[in-house]
């Protein structure tokens, strides 16, 4: 045998392992991509089984509503600006909810992360602790902590404020953890040098590193914030998901009402998404 | 000298402004708090707040009641758990502190208290206080062992009431009843229909391991697992249905999304758009998508295609259409060109150059976006689903809304924070599987 002939053999069997090695591959993928076509088909059987109505049967329907608030809308137009005054005072009440909310819940997430950040808490053991504690507040859904609240304090802006509040803590608190873990620790050790207590040492030598940080998050979270404040009215705390469902459950003859509303909640957040976007970017990229 | 003199006014002045800042955002904040304090009336929820309502909503959440109802009129008496009529105990199911003969009954309650039935004639035996008697002859009639009325006795022609710490007791025209509280989760497990009912763990086992056969049609095992998942009060089949549901709703909402929003993205994506028309409407349509509020396509859907969860899912599936979207073309707007370039230059056309030459690069970036959004719409399908009326929402929204079941309540929320969180490891385990090395 000569090094000659067995040169492209060589090459022969690297090719067929290559070839081996993707079909293998593309084997697997595709077993993947089954798997999940047929979860997603059978999934979307049940759902459409426990459904009222079926998919086919209410695709057509489905401008019916928007056509008819249109309709209703357009042959009132003069009562629409009415409407969007009248409905102000509810929009201004889910603004302050998600803006309180996003502002309690960022100092509280503040709290908790440096507390759950290892090498800044003051309690090196009780991290975990904290973390769990951002988990849970993370865990528990808006809805849930709004209607036992509303159950105990009354319908208003407090019940959603707080659970949105609650909310937002637990998922600032992971996210700016994270942000704590990649803090330079000089500061920390110099400002220790010289007898800075814990409070000193977080307020001089981690806020200024991480503010800018901290800030373009909460700006994100007062977008989320005012979308959840309007969901949690329509459930009974208040503010324009409130009125949303008032002018709803009416139906013919209050659909233009309804109509101003949605005009009104479209615009703000349309309106809070490009201002925060605005100052996000600036945040990041100048000034 | 002249210059560093300029230099530490500048650098005095950029100080001064820094103090100016520090008491000047606080004080923001501080202001804001004190609008609020009066925009939403916060003084004012302490006089409206219930804290009775937060009381009853405690000590229920982790205890029942059970009731001695007598029927004034037909004049039986019957032992039930929260007065319902379906959890009505049988002769020999009744706790042992509840003594029914005929037509009297004896109910011990904690602390020495007790109550005595005698037909229509009631009893009240308080150990500090003594003997109340309560009976009906032309109105409820009330007999005191001292001469004022105790406050925590409630009493007019129509209906007496004693309220204590060891139970209550009121008495109508038309009915007595006495109430217990007894600490833990009522028929849990079993209903009182079950044979299986009343037995501790170790019976439980034991018959299930090595018992005769209870139902001769089937094994001991299957019957207490039939008789646990379609327990007529808490239906933890259902509730595990309406989990079920929930999750679908997200899983078919999350990922349909991606499916629509990935080919949408390619039209929107500056290096990938056929012209700057396309682009600007598609990123338009994307923008409107994420505008109009997961709230208004939840009622525009459920209008059409009716409450369930099939409409949940199509709710967030639109609402995620529009983020997916921005998302998606921001990272295809981040591709290396380089590569599509390489696989081109083997003679691929555009398709198997988007195939091997894209997908590779951006799927990592897609997928760990998609299961952070699928975590994070588990949540939001709670909220559709109690809006749309499908999944663990609506129980929940019942639940809460016929106030009487708050430990039904307390067992809903922690079925959803535990599938929450389960949510969240499943989607963090995949995306360390999927995307080995990026994180």
């Amino acid at each position: 045998m000569t090094l000659s002939d067995s040169a492209p053999r060589g090459t022969d069997s690297i090719r067929e392992s290559y070839l081996a090695m993707t079909r293998r591959k593309r084997m697997y993928s595709g077993i993947m991509l089954l798997i999940f076509v047929v979860l997603f088909i059978s999934g979307f059987q049940i759902a459409q089984d426990r459904n009222a109505g079926g998919f086919i049967d209410g695709l057509p329907q489905l401008p019916d509503f928007p056509a008819s608030v249109l309709s209703e809308a357009i042959e009132k137009a003069a009562n629409l600006p009415g409407h969007i005054v009248d409905v102000l005072p509810a929009l201004l009440e889910t603004v302050n909810i998600a803006a309180v909310s996003t502002l309690t819940g960022t100092l509280a997430g503040m709290m908790l992360a440096l507390l759950a950040t290892r090498g800044l808490a003051p309690w090196p053991r009780l991290t975990g602790v904290f973390r769990r504690l951002s988990d849970i507040l993370r865990a528990v859904p808006e809805i849930v902590v709004a209607l036992v609240l509303i159950f105990v304090l009354g319908g208003g802006p407090v019940p959603a404020a707080i659970a949105i509040a609650l909310h937002t803590a637990g998922a600032m608190g992971k996210l700016f953890s994270e942000v704590n873990e990649n803090v330079d620790r000089k500061p920390l050790e110099g400002l220790a040098s010289v007898g800075a207590t814990w409070g000193q040492r977080m307020w001089l030598g981690v806020i200024p590193q991480v503010a800018p940080n901290y800030f373009s998050y909460a700006l994100l979270r007062f977008e989320i914030n005012i979308r959840a404040s309007a969901i949690l009215g329509f459930v009974g705390a208040g503010g324009i998901g409130y009125e949303l469902k008032n002018a709803m459950t009416f139906g013919q003859g209050k659909l233009d009402e309804a109509a101003g509303i949605f005009i009104v909640l479209f615009a703000t957040i349309v309106f809070f998404d490009q201002m925060s976007s605005l100052i996000r970017n600036r945040l990041t990229y100048g000034g | 000298m002249a210059a560093s003199a300029a230099m530490r006014d500048e650098v005095l002045a950029h100080f001064r402004g820094k103090r100016i800042q520090a008491f000047v955002i606080p004080g923001v904040i501080l202001a804001y708090f004190v609008y609020i304090f009066f925009a939403f009336d916060i003084s004012g929820i302490a006089s409206r707040a219930r804290l009775d309502n937060a009381a009853i909503l405690l000590s229920d959440a982790v205890s029942h009641r059970v009731h001695v109802t007598r029927d004034n009129r037909r004049g039986d008496i019957e032992a039930s758990i929260e007065g319902s009529r379906r959890m009505v105990f049988s002769e020999d199911q009744r706790p042992d502190w509840i003594t029914i003969d005929g037509d009297a009954a004896r109910i011990e309650l904690p602390l020495g208290h007790s109550v005595t039935y005698d037909g229509p004639n009631v009893t009240y035996d308080h150990p500090d206080y003594g003997q109340i008697r309560i009976w009906s002859d032309d109105g409820i009639q009330l007999e005191l062992p001292t001469d004022n009325l105790p406050d925590w006795i409630n009493a007019s022609n129509t209906r007496v009431s004693i309220t204590t710490e060891a139970g209550r007791l009121s008495m109508t025209r038309s009915r007595t009843e006495t109430l217990r509280y007894v600490p833990g989760w009522e028929l849990f497990f079993f209903d009182l229909s079950s044979p299986f009912w009343g037995l501790g763990v170790g019976d439980v086992v034991s018959t299930v391991l090595q018992g005769e056969r209870i139902d001769p049609a089937r094994s001991n095992l299957s019957l207490m697992v039939h008789d646990v998942w379609y327990n007529g009060i808490w239906r933890h089949g259902d509730v595990i249905w309406a989990l079920g549901e929930t999750i679908l709703m997200a899983f078919l909402g999350t990922f349909g999304a991606a499916i629509v929003a990935l080919p949408l993205a390619f039209l929107a994506a500056g290096n990938f758009a056929p012209s700057r028309a396309v682009r600007f409407v598609v990123r338009r349509i994307f923008d409107f998508v994420r505008g109009v509020d997961a709230l208004i396509f939840t009622i525009i859907l459920s209008r059409a295609f009716g409450p369930g969860p099939m409409t949940g899912a199509l709710a967030i599936l639109t609402t995620d259409t529009g983020s997916f979207g921005k998302m998606f073309s921001e990272a295809l707007e981040n591709v290396d060109d380089k590569q599509i370039e390489g696989v081109r230059s083997t003679g691929a056309n555009a398709v198997q150059g988007y195939r091997f030459g894209v997908i590779p690069q951006v799927m990592p970036v897609l997928l760990s976006q998609v299961l952070y959004l699928f975590e994070s719409n588990t949540r939001s399908a709670t909220i559709i689903g109690a809006i749309v009326g499908g999944g663990i929402g609506l129980l929940l929204t019942q639940a809460i809304q016929t106030t009487a079941d708050w430990e039904k309540v307390t067992y809903y929320i922690i079925l959803i924070v535990l599938m929450v969180i389960a949510m969240d490891q499943l989607s963090g385990w995949l995306r360390r599987k999927l995307i080995k090395g990026d994180a």
